[in-house]
């Protein structure tokens, strides 16, 4: 009977009593907010404003624009070029492993959706860094993965210290963030949407193309800037996986504040914000309608 | 419409797990015919019209368009266009852009496609929406987009799931009108999905009433309205008095212990019945004119007439007439013979009245 009935769906909920219930109730828990704003300003806002301070001023506390000019230092130069690489090669990477696994997922008819769901979030429930941690210890020259190799003789994997493994450590840890958007404004998608562009004569690919794709933008965007943004802005990665030979922009602000340099860690963490910033600003446009970023 | 078998469906047989939606339906759809589709939700008839579009494929049974076998035909290679319950518009594109998907598809040229908007437009009374988003629209609108939308692939038919189903009364009975024009104006053939009887009572040249996956009865809807063939259609098209009885010889029928005149034939001596009598082909006389006395018990003004309820022999007789009748008259009943519809008792649970869930 489930089935019969849910072929004929007709649930035309009156929306105004739904309005009148949901703007009643935002009224009358307002001040719930105001320990999340609290918060916001304690620790978010007046640490920024922090930042901003030590990024424009000197030890002599006279403004000054040296400490984002720093970021034209070549070594510094060099590690935003390696970052920026690194953090659009990941995007990538978790673009194309998790827009066909989101569809896929989106398609299935399992009841055990949820449980891929979960399982795709599972790593989130362990520690981040213990998560890279165990990959370090997996790649390593003598570590479990060239074991295996070794035993069947193969040739041994070399990528510790690589880019290629903080690669890998960005795409394993953000991939997540990448698979929850899209699949989320996958599935939202009516099937008679789809069944409307096939029947109007477009083929699979036809209908992928011009329905499918352009409607799920939104979660393309927000996982890419879930992504990506992370990513940019990494120095744990980079750290464990890629020993000390590869420096991103993420390592040499947090050498700058390790060694009590404040204004250049600052300056160069303003720098990395406007490059955030103008992103996100041209990802944007392809989010009008900031679908799918309902799931943060 | 002519006698064109378009569309055969052979023996279809469709289940959903354990759950049998169509069992060995047969059913064919001439050239140039308004069929409509009408049962509860949960009949089948939404399935049947997707197994016609090729958005399901039935576990047994062939799909025959014009002599071919589709059954196994993809949705884009079938000549039937279908406008979906929830209009399935495609939110980001225009209006036109909507409109010229199928044609773009089959690669029409840029003029052919302009002037197909142009017209699919003035069809459905929405000149120069060309770039509106679908979204900025309101219902009834967006519902003459997606018929726009389908028409334009000159489709040999168009398939329609409830498409007034989420208008209000006004807009409904407006557009039906708009869907009977729209038929006259384009020739070809239309199957329409709906619960709704009156709207399969307005506007279609066949209807057929389906209940837990059977065809309970096809007729034009004088047919299906005037001589239901079980107490099914009789309950589920229209109002209806179905009264339990003895067709004591042809021509004559025991109905709560009266004898009444009738024209039905062939059912045999002393077998029980069903009657069907419409509550507007009752007539109220004096009490001594009466083939059985009753008593009013209840009296609704209905604008057009009052609804009356009348206590005689053990049952409620629902009543419909013009002239008022005070509650506790007495009264007396008559209905014409030709008005009275004798069925054969149910044979299954399809074919029985639907209990009212209030």
């Amino acid at each position: 009977m489930k089935i019969r009935n849910a072929l004929n769906v007709k649930t035309p909920k009156p929306p105004s009593q739904k309005n009148e219930g949901s703007s009643l109730g935002i009224r009358n828990v307002k001040w719930l907010s105001f320990p999340y704003i609290l918060w916001m300003v304690g620790f978010i806002i007046i640490p920024l404003i922090v930042i901003l301070y030590y990024g424009l001023t000197t030890d002599d506390k006279s403004f000054t624009l040296d400490n984002i000019g720093a970021i034209l230092h070549p070594i510094n130069l060099k590690a935003l070029r390696i970052a920026l690489e690194q953090s659009l090669i990941s995007t990538l990477i978790c673009l194309l492993l998790a827009y066909p696994l989101a569809m896929i997922l989106s398609k299935s008819k399992m009841k055990s959706n949820s449980f891929i769901v979960m399982i795709i979030i599972l790593p989130m429930w362990m520690n981040f860094l213990l998560r890279t941690i165990a990959w370090q210890n997996l790649l390593e020259r003598t570590g479990i993965i060239n074991i295996v190799l070794k035993f069947f003789g193969l040739p041994i994997l070399n990528i510790i210290n690589t880019p290629k493994a903080i690669i890998l450590g960005m795409v394993y840890n953000f991939l997540p963030f990448m698979v929850l958007p899209i699949y989320n404004v996958l599935i939202k998608i009516d099937k008679d949407i789809i069944n409307a562009a096939r029947d109007l004569g477009a083929n699979s690919v036809q209908t992928f193309l011009k329905i499918i794709l352009p409607l799920s933008l939104p979660g393309v965007v927000s996982g890419i800037t879930m992504v990506f943004v992370p990513s940019l802005t990494t120095f744990v990665i980079s750290n464990i996986l890629g020993g000390s030979k590869i420096v991103l922009i993420g390592n040499v602000i947090e050498q700058q504040f390790r060694i009590g340099n404040w204004h250049i860690g600052s300056g160069l963490s303003l720098v990395l914000m406007i490059f955030i910033l103008i992103s996100m600003a041209v990802l944007s446009k392809y989010d009008k309608e900031s679908e799918g970023s309902g799931l943060w | 419409m002519t006698d064109n078998k378009l569309i055969n469906l052979v023996n279809i047989t469709k289940s959903f797990g354990d759950n049998i939606v169509l069992d060995d339906l047969n059913l064919y759809i001439r050239e140039n015919e308004f069929v409509t589709l009408l049962g509860p939700s949960g009949c089948g008839k939404t399935t049947t019209l997707r197994i016609i579009g090729g958005f399901e494929n039935p576990d047994k049974g062939q799909v025959i368009f014009e002599g071919k076998d589709i059954t196994k035909t993809a949705p884009n290679e079938r000549q039937v266009n279908t406008v979906f319950q929830k209009y399935a518009l495609f939110n980001h594109l225009t209006v036109a852009e909507n409109i010229a998907f199928g044609l773009k598809i089959k690669k029409k040229s840029k003029e052919y496609i302009k002037d197909k908007i142009k017209y699919a437009l003035k069809l459905v009374n929405l000149d120069g929406f060309e770039n509106r988003m679908p979204d900025s629209l309101s219902g009834g609108q967006q519902q003459r987009i997606a018929i726009a939308r389908a028409i334009v692939n000159e489709p040999k038919v168009l398939l329609l799931d409830e498409p007034l189903g989420a208008l209000d009364l006004k807009l409904r009975q407006d557009m039906q009108y708009e869907l009977i024009r729209l038929k006259n104006e384009l020739g070809i053939t239309f199957v329409y999905v709906t619960h709704d009887q009156e709207e399969a009572l307005t506007m279609s040249d066949t209807i057929v009433v389906m209940n837990q996956g059977y065809i309970q009865q096809i007729g034009t809807p004088e047919d299906i309205y005037n001589e239901p063939q079980n107490a099914f259609v009789a309950d589920f098209i229209g109002e209806s008095n179905i009264i339990p009885s003895i067709m004591v010889e042809d021509r004559l029928v025991n109905i709560l212990g009266a004898n009444f005149a009738c024209v039905d034939a062939g059912f045999g001596h002393n077998k029980p019945v069903d009657v069907v009598i419409r509550p507007e082909d009752i007539d109220l006389v004096k009490p001594e004119e009466g083939i059985i006395k009753g008593m009013v018990t209840s009296l609704l003004f209905k604008g057009v007439h009052y609804e009356m309820e009348v206590q005689a022999h053990g049952y409620d007789w629902l009543v419909h007439s013009t002239d008022l009748v005070p509650v506790g008259s007495e009264v007396g009943i008559r209905v014409d013979p030709f008005n009275i519809q004798i069925m054969n008792k149910p044979e299954s649970e399809d074919e029985e009245a639907v209990e009212l869930e209030i």
